[in-house]
């Protein structure tokens, strides 16, 4: 008998086949140009606007507006790009609930503030649409970079570099480039391979070599790549994840989230991967969100957030809480896990209410589960790093790590949010400083 | 990023907009902001004799604008600058020293007697500035002085003083023409006629803004009146356009150069000046709607389309367009077109219907489930179903092709050119050659 939601524990097909491809269709369905003319004509051209300042890789959003309601968006995504060489993906994943669009005057004014996150993706996928690559190489340096980890840091990093004339090499440890864009953010987010367009649209440029399955740690060293290379730039992200430090933590069917989505992500057909009916899911980020939601997508019945303290705390935005309870996921807030319950495999996470500051209440339940996710957080990994500030690696603002000749940006590196465009900003920005402490 | 640098009667700027002379002109601090932003050239504000002139101390601009504001159209009583002319003359030559590669004109206007021009020619040769701009167009308080509209409204005082200018100065000779005339040729040929270098259009439009319905008095109201005051920005570019393309395309202006005035808004406007013959073009209002930074837009759009022309400068583009302006006479009579709505596209508003059933030629059928088509027996192609659709690209015209009856008229259609002046309704027509 074929498998519905309905059907216990882990199974796969437990939809329609043409229900996956609807199910994970694009979230925002990109403009079409009287759209995005339309949408353009609400910018009010602010001076020093505030949207600029709330983007970490301030782009002058005003400025590539106006360029799309004049009929230019090649422009316009120049204007993108110059500032964001990843402005395609950050059009699809940033929260500009919490970024550019919160800041938008119009959001004051009406509640409405202008689509800008909609408004670049139109123009940057015009542009690469058209395959343009619109950044030359500078005349080369001889100068030589390594940068590790080819996720937003290490690409945005190394595309500056090559465009100051330096040769670059990255090294990443997976068998594709991206980082997280090609194995964490939500599928629904970035759809039909645009990940791995954007890689080869980006190294268009030329001068950068991408070596996968390169790990620092196992197959490289700090001290090997500091020799070979006139600088080194960290990009590796937080490999590592937080464990729960539960009794049956080991029981089947429970894992992390990342791997979840990770496989998720790779998948050829998701009617092949297999969901719980009923999934609970621990955390209370955008990670858990992203495994909530996609949990549901794939036909589990029941889907519970599960986080331990109030909403407003949750590092998800009310924007991606609204949107996982619109799929039909049910978010518990103040409680904590306690014991996951089953017999070899799990069968219930029991949880105790928390009052705001995490003290316990002793009020417990019990929710049923066949399929649990962890995603209580990412953690920095591998050893020989440069000095850490707290858990992540310490560095100046320019992203100078304790090693001489060592820069770090992104999520490993202490300091900005944990984003796409924050990786982006400080990837670009270690490129700069490199830049100047190579040429002098 | 195609090459915008211009050369516009001797005088070389990195791009083709400049700022016109108005308050964005107004002084050193403006100007040096200006360049930084990107201008490629200014023209000061209109310098006067001492005592500096007076404005208002009420509301000096009124405006109309779209449902959501945007600004359509602007109308000020501004006077020429109110600072005196020693120390915009002492600012001019500071800037123009730190920004040699940049224009800068100087507006002026100073009563019709030739000891006055002659004086503040001799002035501004001093600060270094690249040329003079005549300012015969300000249409309100200067005109009542007998300056201003007042002069460019009589082409025998535009040619006495553009005369005066030459004799008196070495600097090119812009004249700036009003638009509150009937016939934009006739002042544009005395300024050729007193030797001038080029003529700039089009200064501000009569007009008054709105009425306070309360007040009863015009707007931009001060203590109880108004006065009328000169309108610009994007509503009064089309004027401006026929204004420059009547001044490109007769034969006795032929090669007179064209500074284009009026609506510049965006980089497509400056190109369709250029287009119809303006060497570069002036921005004021634009500036003053969104800041000295929207010339970044029309820089890139420029370029943008330029590249994509092929176009290497913009003299290649400048003047494309003034060929196809003709007279109407000289109109093909035998091409044909069709209104075609796209059924695909249509959301069936039912607003080409209104149009044409109650103002043109009842050329569209309704049908009960709100399915618009043309009746091609009725359409006589005026376009105005395209006007009115909401839909971009929904409603088109489509040639018909030569052999193919038009069922309107019951006529073949012709493949060959015929217009007006043979047409056997015309009681003067001529005998084609
Ligand atoms: C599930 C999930 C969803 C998310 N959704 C969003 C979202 O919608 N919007 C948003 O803005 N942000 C989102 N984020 C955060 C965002 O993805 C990250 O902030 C961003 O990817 C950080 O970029 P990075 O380059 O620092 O690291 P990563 O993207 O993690 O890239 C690090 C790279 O380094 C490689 N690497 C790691 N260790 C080594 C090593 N030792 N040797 C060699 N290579 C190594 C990895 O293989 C990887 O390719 C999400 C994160 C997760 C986990
Ligand atoms: C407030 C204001 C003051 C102006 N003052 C002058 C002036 O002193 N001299 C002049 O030649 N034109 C003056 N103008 C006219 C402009 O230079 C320009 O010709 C006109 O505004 C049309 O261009 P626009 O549509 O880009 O604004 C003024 C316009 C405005 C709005
Ligand atoms: S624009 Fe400046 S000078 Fe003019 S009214 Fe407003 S504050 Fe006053």
């Amino acid at each position: 008998m074929k498998d519905t939601a309905l059907t216990p524990g882990i199974t796969a097909g437990r939809l329609e086949p043409r229900d996956y491809a609807e199910n994970f269709a694009d979230l925002h369905p990109p403009l079409d140009r009287h759209e995005a003319v339309v949408a353009a004509d609400r910018c009010y051209f602010c001076h020093d606007a505030p949207c600029i300042t709330a983007c970490p890789t301030e782009i002058d959003i005003p400025l590539f507006i106006r360029q799309i309601a004049t009929g230019t968006p090649e422009a316009a995504a120049e204007t993108i790009l110059d500032q964001n060489i990843l402005g395609g993906m950050c059009a699809r994943v940033c929260p500009t609930e919490t970024l550019c669009e919160e800041a938008c005057v119009r959001e004051l004014a009406e509640g409405k503030p202008v689509e800008i996150g909609r408004l670049q993706r139109y123009a940057t996928d015009t542009l690469m649409d058209r395959g343009v690559h619109p950044f030359t190489r500078a005349a080369p340096t001889g100068k030589r970079v390594a940068v590790v980890g080819a996720g937003p840091a290490g690409l945005a990093c190394a595309h500056r570099l090559a465009m100051r004339g330096h040769d670059v090499t990255i090294f990443d440890g997976h068998d594709k480039p991206g980082g997280l864009n090609e194995y964490g953010i939500a599928a629904y987010k970035t759809v039909e391979d645009f990940a791995q367009d954007e890689v080869d649209w980006l190294l268009k440029i030329g001068g950068i070599t991408v070596e996968t399955g390169k790990r620092l740690g196992r197959d490289l060293s700090l001290g090997a790549l500091k020799a070979d290379h006139d600088a080194v730039f960290l990009g590796i992200g937080l490999g590592g994840v937080n464990a729960l430090g539960l009794d049956g933590e080991d029981r089947a069917g429970l894992r992390d989230a990342v791997d979840f989505i990770a496989e998720l992500r790779q998948a050829d057909d998701l009617s092949q991967l297999p969901v719980g009916r009923d999934v609970v899911v621990i955390g209370g980020g955008m990670t858990a969100i992203d495994a909530a939601v996609q949990a549901k997508l794939l036909g589990a019945l029941n889907v519970t957030l599960v986080y331990r303290r109030g909403r407003e705390r949750m590092n998800a935005s009310v924007y991606e809480q609204d949107l996982a309870a619109s799929k039909g996921v049910t978010i518990v807030t103040n409680a904590s896990p306690v014991a996951v319950h089953g017999n070899g495999a799990v069968r219930e996470v029991e949880f105790e209410y928390t009052d705001d500051d995490l003290a316990p209440t002793g009020q417990r339940v019990r929710i049923p589960a066949d399929q649990v996710f962890r995603a209580i957080g990412q953690k920095l990994q591998g050893d020989g790093l440069p000095d850490l500030d707290g858990r992540k690696i310490r560095v100046t603002a320019a992203g100078r790590t304790s090693v001489e000749g060592v820069w770090a940006g992104g999520d490993c590196a202490a300091g900005g949010d944990d984003l796409t465009v924050t990786a982006v900003a400080e990837g670009r920005d270690a490129a700069e400083d490199i830049h100047k402490s190579l040429v002098g | 990023m195609a090459n915008l640098e211009t050369d516009f009667i001797g005088i070389k700027s990195p791009n083709p907009f400049w700022l016109a002379s108005a308050p964005p002109t107004d002084k050193e601090y403006n100007v040096r902001r200006a360049f930084e932003a990107g201008w490629g050239g200014v023209v000061w504000k209109t310098l006067g004799e001492d005592p500096p002139i007076v404005n208002v101390n009420g509301p000096r601009y009124g405006a109309v604008w779209g449902a959501d504001r945007q600004l359509l159209g602007l109308n000020n009583i501004e006077l020429i600058t109110d600072r005196p002319l020693e120390t915009n003359l002492e600012e001019i030559a500071r800037v123009k020293r730190d920004y040699p590669d940049h224009a800068i004109v100087v507006s002026l206007m100073v009563p019709v007697n030739e000891d006055s021009w002659k004086a503040v020619l001799r002035r501004v040769e001093e600060t270094g500035a690249d040329g003079v701009e005549l300012n015969f167009g300000c249409p309100h308080g200067m005109s009542e002085r007998g300056m201003g509209s007042a002069v460019g409204q009589v082409p025998d005082y535009v040619q006495q003083v553009t005369e005066w200018c030459k004799t008196h100065s070495s600097l090119p000779v812009i004249v700036k023409l009003t638009p509150n005339i009937t016939d934009i040729r006739k002042p544009a040929q005395a300024a050729k006629d007193g030797g001038a270098d080029a003529v700039s259009l089009i200064n501000t439009i009569n007009s008054i803004t709105g009425v306070d319905l309360d007040l009863f008095a015009p707007e931009p109201t001060i203590d109880g009146q108004g006065a009328h005051g000169g309108y610009c920005g994007p509503a009064v570019k089309p004027i401006a356009l026929n204004m420059v393309a009547e001044i490109a395309r007769t034969p006795d202006l032929r090669g007179l150069p064209i500074s284009g005035i009026g609506g510049v808004t965006t980089w497509r406007d400056a190109a369709e000046f250029l287009a119809l013959g303006a060497g570069n073009v002036q921005v004021c209002t634009a500036a003053m709607t969104y800041g000295f930074k929207v010339v970044q837009e029309m820089i890139s759009g420029l370029s943008q389309y330029m590249d994509e022309k092929g176009f290497t400068s913009v003299d290649e583009l400048v003047g494309r367009a003034v060929p196809q302006v003709v007279d109407w006479k000289d109109l093909n009579l035998n091409y044909v077109t069709k209104a075609r709505i796209d059924q695909d596209l249509c959301i069936k508003c039912g607003r080409c219907y209104a149009a044409c059933e109650d103002t043109s030629h009842q050329a569209i059928s309704m049908s009960e489930d709100r399915t618009f088509e043309v009746i091609d027996a009725e359409c006589v192609a005026c376009n105005l179903c395209v006007n009115v659709c909401p839909v971009e690209g929904c409603i088109t015209m489509e040639r018909l092709a030569a052999g193919q009856v038009d069922p309107r008229t019951g006529a073949v259609v012709q493949d060959d050119y015929a217009n007006w002046t043979t047409h056997p309704n015309n009681p003067a027509k001529c005998a084609a050659e």
